[in-house]
């Protein structure tokens, strides 16, 4: 355990949000982190840690293993190998239920929305660990259900006003643009209240006004302390948004660091230049 | 929400109505086992339409609930109550056991395991002779209720329908609450609820058995009402008649359920003009239903309706 | 010994049944990714119309020629009218639009050959064959026969002609059997033919053991689900060898634990299976892509 409390100053920023509370303390760890799929490793040995209160981007070429990691630290995926420890506590291989009961949220790379519910209700999803979910009350509907359940409901609008979604809140979830429901993905998670948020790719399919305003978004959202891990193919989005960036390529760590010195890395170039040539 | 309670209110003056228009018992007695099914139906929309978990047999639950009511009322001359419970308590613990292993499956790996555990259960009650009476069922007392004998297709149309407003009740309160949203959004994405805090097995598990106790209270019913249970009630074809009426109405709609089950239970008194062709008759207009609904009756009419409107406000 | 051995004789005859049809699940299965519900009416139709067709006189083999026909014709419009059409429909719906099939098709046959049961003579004789102790009826043999050449064709069929091979392409990658020139609608049309010829052909040479009746289907289809799931749904080998275990394990049991649970040891089989490997015997649980 002491080695959780050991500060890692190298891995933060020079100047942390001024909101963040506890910007020292890592909010994440990950330990040699591993997955293999059929004899390949999509994430090989990996080790980095997050610190509370940043903004902090893991970019790499396609099949770098970014969305692996996403799937890895929320529990999706069971590691072949190594550990990640969350908010102090070993979380590996822990079902994503419980990891999200501890504080932790994401959005999906492909949509993953409930496009069977309004979009209202897809944020009062979100609110599930902090609502009664027994069965019999919610039978009966006890007025103490039903009060909770108008505030979430209240809650979940407001964060839908937030990510500026404010006229699709009774409109099923199905009939919303694809834009929408990018930042509808992002009301959601936020709507879990968690430590940390975990965006995959939250500008890709957008135009260039719609990633400028999902980058303001984001912007709010780490100011209010929420650490943010961001996966993004857009480079300004990146630059402009992040405290720390993670370089990877093949499952493995490329560079890491300031936005500035990775993008001076020369194996950052060339893993770039390389999937494009 | 009014809407819920409109639906409700709309659903209790048919039901207050339905008895005016019906010239006589043999109407009556379809109303009663429409009733009946539609139980079951509401209880089995939960689990299939909601929450997107296919059950080829709940007919299994059916039966359990109307053999624990035979057998405990009329051999052991329990009160019908306490056997009715016993059954559902029996289907509760029977529904929970399984529940957990086989909601993992998915699609087609579900269905065959719940059409399994619905045939290993009619089985059961074919082959035990000794409790069941084998195939050719048992002889089940009348119901009674603290001495008050519920007799005459009148009186049974009247519980029926009380029991099958507070099951609708039940479940359009379940829709709408937590439990209700996290059963929808595993139908919709089981890994964005699991990473939202839904623990999709609990919730899962939890709806197989809800809708396992409604079959089996229905099923207690009908053993009273009919006075005679045979495993035929407990078979395959009787978990695809609930499935069907389920999907015909329309999945993920409450009123649906009932519709579908109110349809499917009327059409083969009604195709038996047909004499032998009413069961090609029943299996055309099922793949024709579903080929041209896919979403069921009340989901189409509904998008019909919608549009409509759609269409003349812009008009 | 001899006991054993005559279970055993009894389990593989009804195993190649289910293994027929646990084929033709598979097949059809592979190509269109829907579990045909009304599988089991073609073993029907095969051998309700080889049984009333010799009876009324026509030769055996023409008899059982004229039943695979049937199945295959009218495997072929489910296709076409029923299946293809709700291409994009739930599992839920497309299990029950199969399932109206097979109530459509049992109820026409009731209408064109009635309910009662019909005969079939064994196909060379009634004379038992003596093996080890056991006794094997020449219809047995038949039954073995059979099967075995149309899994073998079967088998040749899907990896050495093109048109079977366009069929495997299909099955693994759609679209891009799609691109290459398959077309697919041709497919989804082959399959649901070829499963209604094997089951077809399974149901004339079965039909002198078990006799025919228009519900006969019901039982050997469900069985024969249960087989292609313990195979692994779509796996053409793991479905004969879970047709030959059903029946194995059904004949033994039947013989040595309870012949009244005969009916339940493929469905106790297939859930203990789902339970514990959730793939099915020999296939591969696939990790969900998010």
């Amino acid at each position: 355990m002491s080695a959780l409390h050991r500060h890692r100053t190298d891995a933060l920023p020079e100047e942390p949000p001024a909101s963040a509370p506890r910007a020292a303390a890592p909010l994440l760890r990950v330990e040699g982190l591993s997955r293999e799929f059929g004899g390949v490793l999509a994430v090989a040995d990996l080790s980095f840690t997050i610190a509370a209160g940043t903004v902090h981007s893991i970019i790499g070429p396609n099949g770098a293993g970014k969305t692996t990691l996403f799937n890895l630290i929320t529990g999706v995926y069971r590691p072949s190998g190594g550990r990640v420890l969350f908010d102090g506590r070993d979380v590996t291989g822990m079902a994503p239920y419980r990891l999200a009961a501890l504080g932790l949220s994401r959005t999906f790379q492909n949509l993953q929305i409930f496009m069977n519910m309004t979009a209202v209700e897809n944020v009062m999803v979100g609110r599930h660990r902090h609502l009664d979910t027994r069965l019999l009350p919610a039978l009966l509907r006890l007025p103490s259900l039903v009060r909770r359940d108008h505030a979430a409901a209240d809650r979940a609008a407001e964060l839908m006003r937030a990510v500026g979604l404010e006229r699709y809140v009774g409109t099923d979830a199905a009939s919303m643009p694809y834009g929408a429901l990018k930042r509808l993905e992002i009301a959601r998670a936020l709507a879990a209240e968690p430590k940390l948020l975990l965006l995959d790719e939250p500008a890709a399919g957008l135009n260039a006004t719609e990633k400028k305003e999902i980058g303001a978004v984001i912007r709010r959202i780490a100011d209010t302390g929420i650490t943010v891990v961001l996966v993004e193919h857009d480079m300004k989005m990146v630059m402009g948004l992040s405290d720390h960036i993670l370089a990877l390529n093949y499952g493995r760590k490329l560079a890491e660091g300031r936005p500035e010195e990775v993008a001076r890395d020369p194996d950052v170039v060339a893993a770039y230049l390389g999937s494009h040539g | 929400m009014t809407h819920r309670l409109l639906g409700l209110g709309l659903l209790a003056v048919v039901l207050a109505l339905l008895p005016l228009g019906l010239p006589n018992n043999f109407y009556l007695d379809m109303a009663i086992l429409a009733g009946l099914n539609a139980i079951v139906c509401v209880g089995l929309n939960l689990l299939v339409g909601f929450a997107g978990q296919v059950s080829l047999g709940h007919a299994g639950f059916f039966g359990i609930g109307a053999y624990a009511t035979a057998v405990l009322v009329s051999t052991h001359k329990w009160p019908a109550l306490l056997a009715l419970a016993a059954g559902a308590l029996l289907s509760a613990v029977i529904a929970f056991a399984v529940a957990r292993p086989i909601l993992r499956l998915k699609g087609h790996y579900l269905a065959m395991a719940t059409l399994g555990i619905g045939i290993i259960i009619s089985i059961v009650l074919r082959t035990e002779t000794r409790i069941t009476g084998g195939p050719d069922g048992m002889i089940v007392d009348p119901l009674n209720v603290f001495g008050f004998e519920v007799y005459g297709e009148r009186v049974w149309y009247w519980v029926v329908a009380g029991l099958l407003l507070v099951t609708v009740w039940l479940a359009l309160n379940l829709i709408d609450s937590p439990v209700g949203r996290a059963l929808r959004a595993l139908h919709g994405s089981e890994v964005a609820a699991e990473t939202l805090g839904v623990d999709t097995a609990r919730f899962k598990a939890m709806v197989f058995v809800l809708s396992a106790v409604f079959a089996s209270v229905a099923g207690s019913l009908f053993a009273h009402y009919a006075g005679l249970i045979t495993p035929a009630k407990a078979d395959f074809l009787k978990s695809v008649e609930l499935v069907t009426m389920v999907v015909f109405g329309g999945m993920a709609s409450t009123f649906g359920a009932v519709v579908g089950a109110a349809i499917l239970t009327v059409l083969p008194q009604l195709l038996t003009v047909f004499q032998d062709y009413q069961h090609m008759m029943l299996g055309l207009i099922l793949m024709l239903t579903m080929v041209f609904m896919p979403k069921g009756l009340l989901p189409t009419l509904a998008g019909l309706v919608q549009a409509r409107t759609s269409l003349g406000g812009r008009r | 010994m001899a006991e054993f051995l005559q279970y055993l004789v009894t389990g593989v005859t009804i195993g190649s049944i289910y293994a027929l049809a646990a084929l033709g699940f598979a097949i059809v299965y592979n190509a269109s990714h829907v579990i045909n519900f009304a599988q089991g009416e073609f073993i029907m139709i095969g051998g309700m119309a080889t049984a009333t067709l010799t009876a009324a006189g026509v030769p055996l083999p023409l008899a059982i020629l004229a039943g695979i026909a049937g199945a295959m014709l009218v495997g072929v419009l489910i296709a076409k009218f029923a299946v293809e059409r709700a291409r994009n429909a739930s599992v839920v719906t497309l299990i029950i639009i199969t399932i109206g099939a097979s109530i459509f098709l049992r109820g026409l046959a009731e209408v064109v050959w009635g309910k009662e049961f019909h005969r079939l003579d064994s196909f060379s004789g009634n004379a038992p064959l003596m093996l080890g102790g056991a006794v094997v009826t020449t219809q047995s043999l038949w039954v073995l026969g059979v099967t075995a050449a149309l899994i073998l064709a079967t088998g040749l069929f899907f990896n050495r002609t093109m048109a079977g091979k366009a069929m495997l392409a299909t099955s693994h990658n759609r679209l891009a059997a799609q691109l290459v020139g398959v077309n697919v609608r041709h497919v989804v049309l082959a399959a649901f033919a070829l499963s209604a010829a094997l089951g077809a052909m399974g149901g004339a040479v079965v039909a002198p053991i078990t006799y025919s009746y228009t519900e006969m289907g019901i039982m050997l289809g469900l069985k024969g689900f249960a087989a292609a799931a313990l195979g692994g749904l779509g796996n053409g080998v793991g479905a004969v060898a879970g047709g030959l275990i059903v029946g194995i394990a059904e004949s033994l049991s039947a013989g040595y634990i309870s012949s009244a649970y005969k009916d339940a040891v493929a469905f106790v089989i297939i859930v203990a299976v789902l339970v514990f490997m959730p793939g099915g015997l020999f296939g591969r649980a696939g990790t969900e892509r998010v």
